[in-house]
């Protein structure tokens, strides 16, 4: 579990996040919403501590990352998966030596077992077998995006974070990956937290959505709730598409 | 600096690095070194016996000249400043583009030290490598010299090569070597830095490489005439 209790963060005087507090539970896909530019990557990074916060606790299962120093913060990050927007794959490595670059880092166990460990996940992840030896360059973004969960998921991480995942793909290939996501957190029990402005994800596997307003923590709740929240914020951001608009109709 | 002069996480992974990186930043280097020192030397060598032909001078003087230039500038500083254009530039926008692709964030968050695992073998190989490519340079100028005699009437082979042995002080190498070692660090951490630093889009990873090939020049500029002064004073 990851809580976050009274954090600010401002930058050049500019405050983005304002005395934000929540709660990320193991287990379960926690969604951090909100339009662009309020605030939720900001949010994100900090709790990773990409971002060194002003104020407040970042408590990782109870251990306060803001107190922590530079090797420890190192260790901690060895708990820790990222899904990056962009996928972040190293160019200069092939899709199997990419999701072994972790195991080879900081695995003690030996090359024949990091590469079996590799391709379970490239498999748990469905990615075709002849797709292992290719460069990222050479395969689709929604194979790219799942060759980066398995890299993230590769050192059985506690904490996944999930930094716009669908960004960039078609619909099918979105609900694809977030059903993997969700799988993968209940499978293995994983603390993760997916940072979305995708309606469709939120409905598809929103379990704990934090919605985020100009810095601050406006709405908190699940996906069963969020069509009947009298927010006017949160009501612009859900029903802002024609489809949506349409759903509340039929609710109506 | 402090982050990148460390000992690696894992050697094993330093030292899977640091091949590549020679090859990359040294042996690839090798074609532009060698055409560039075989027409400078060959031009050099033609300019200088054309603009001295006073008949007073000794037969020796071309060959001298030609190898004291090369041997004292052109085959570590000029060499430099031509690689600060290829390495310089390479390094910067290799590392600039993992930072906007969010492949440094992505070592970052695997607790990897980003700094050292990307710069250190790129510094160190080319701090290597440098050496090789100064001696390198070095013999195909004087080659390029040689070649005057053969291909023209202005100048006779055995004069050119009374030339390049005469008054020889091995110093010169060595004090050429050292020189360029220094110049290898300064590319390629300049360069590193700003390819590390950089931040935006693929504009701004141009403008670091820029950067990067810019004050890495006017660094080699400065620290000729340091060391210069320092080692041949």
């Amino acid at each position: 579990m990851i809580e976050v209790k009274n954090v600010d963060k401002s930058f050049d005087g500019n405050q983005v996040l304002k005395n934000v507090s929540a709660v990320f539970e193991t287990g379960k896909t926690n969604m951090i919403i909100g339009q662009s530019g309020s605030g939720k990557t900001v949010l994100m990074k900090s709790i990773i501590g990409l971002h060194r916060i002003d104020k407040g606790r970042i408590e990782y299962d109870g251990r306060n990352l803001p107190d922590m120093k530079m090797n420890e913060i190192r260790l901690l990050r060895r708990e820790v998966g990222m899904l990056f927007q962009g996928s972040a794959l190293f160019d200069s490595l092939s899709v199997l030596e990419n999701v072994m670059y972790p195991l080879e880092m900081f695995s003690p166990t030996s090359a024949e077992e990091m590469k079996e460990r590799a391709i379970f996940c490239l498999r748990r992840v469905n990615l075709e077998e002849k797709a292992f030896g290719l460069a990222p360059s050479e395969i689709s973004g929604g194979m790219q995006k799942r060759v980066a969960i398995a890299r993230a998921i590769a050192l059985q991480p506690k904490y996944l974070f999930c930094d716009e995942p669908n960004s960039g793909l078609d619909p099918k290939t979105s609900l694809i990956i977030d059903q993997l996501i969700h799988e993968i957190t209940h499978e293995f029990e994983i603390t993760t937290i997916i940072n979305s402005h995708d309606m469709n994800s939120v409905m598809e596997i929103g379990e704990n959505i934090i919605f985020i307003e100009k810095g601050v923590k406006a709405w908190q709740g699940n996906k069963d709730d969020i069509f009947h929240v009298d927010n006017q914020a949160l009501n612009d951001f859900v029903f802002a598409s024609e489809l949506y608009k349409q759903v509340r109709k039929v609710n109506q | 600096m402090k982050r990148v002069f460390v000992l690696p996480d894992r050697r094993k992974m330093f030292f899977r690095q640091f091949p590549k990186e020679l090859e990359k930043l040294g042996l690839q280097s090798l074609p532009i070194v060698a055409i560039i020192s075989v027409f400078i030397g060959f031009i050099m060598t033609m300019q200088t016996k054309l603009n001295t032909s006073n008949p007073l001078l000794p037969v020796y003087t071309t060959g001298l000249v030609t190898r004291d230039t090369l041997l004292l500038e052109f085959s570590s500083t000029i060499l430099c400043l031509i690689l600060a254009g290829k390495v310089g530039s390479n390094i910067a926008s290799e590392i600039g583009t993992m930072r906007i692709t969010e492949q440094i964030d992505a070592l970052e968050i695997m607790g990897v030290n980003s700094a050292n695992y990307l710069i250190l073998p790129k510094i160190v190989a080319f701090v290597v490598m440098m050496p090789f490519l100064v001696i390198f340079s070095m013999g195909l100028g004087l080659v390029g010299g040689y070649f005057v005699g053969v291909l023209t009437s202005i100048l006779t082979t055995g004069d050119y090569l009374v030339g390049i042995q005469y008054a020889f002080v091995p110093f010169y190498v060595f004090y050429s070597l050292m020189k360029s070692m220094i110049f290898a660090f300064i590319i390629s951490s300049v360069a590193a830095y700003y390819g590390y630093y950089s931040y935006g889009g693929a504009l701004d990873v141009g403008k670091a490489s820029t950067n990067a090939v810019v004050n890495g020049s006017i660094l080699i500029l400065f620290f000729n005439i340091l060391i210069t002064k320092i080692m041949l004073n």
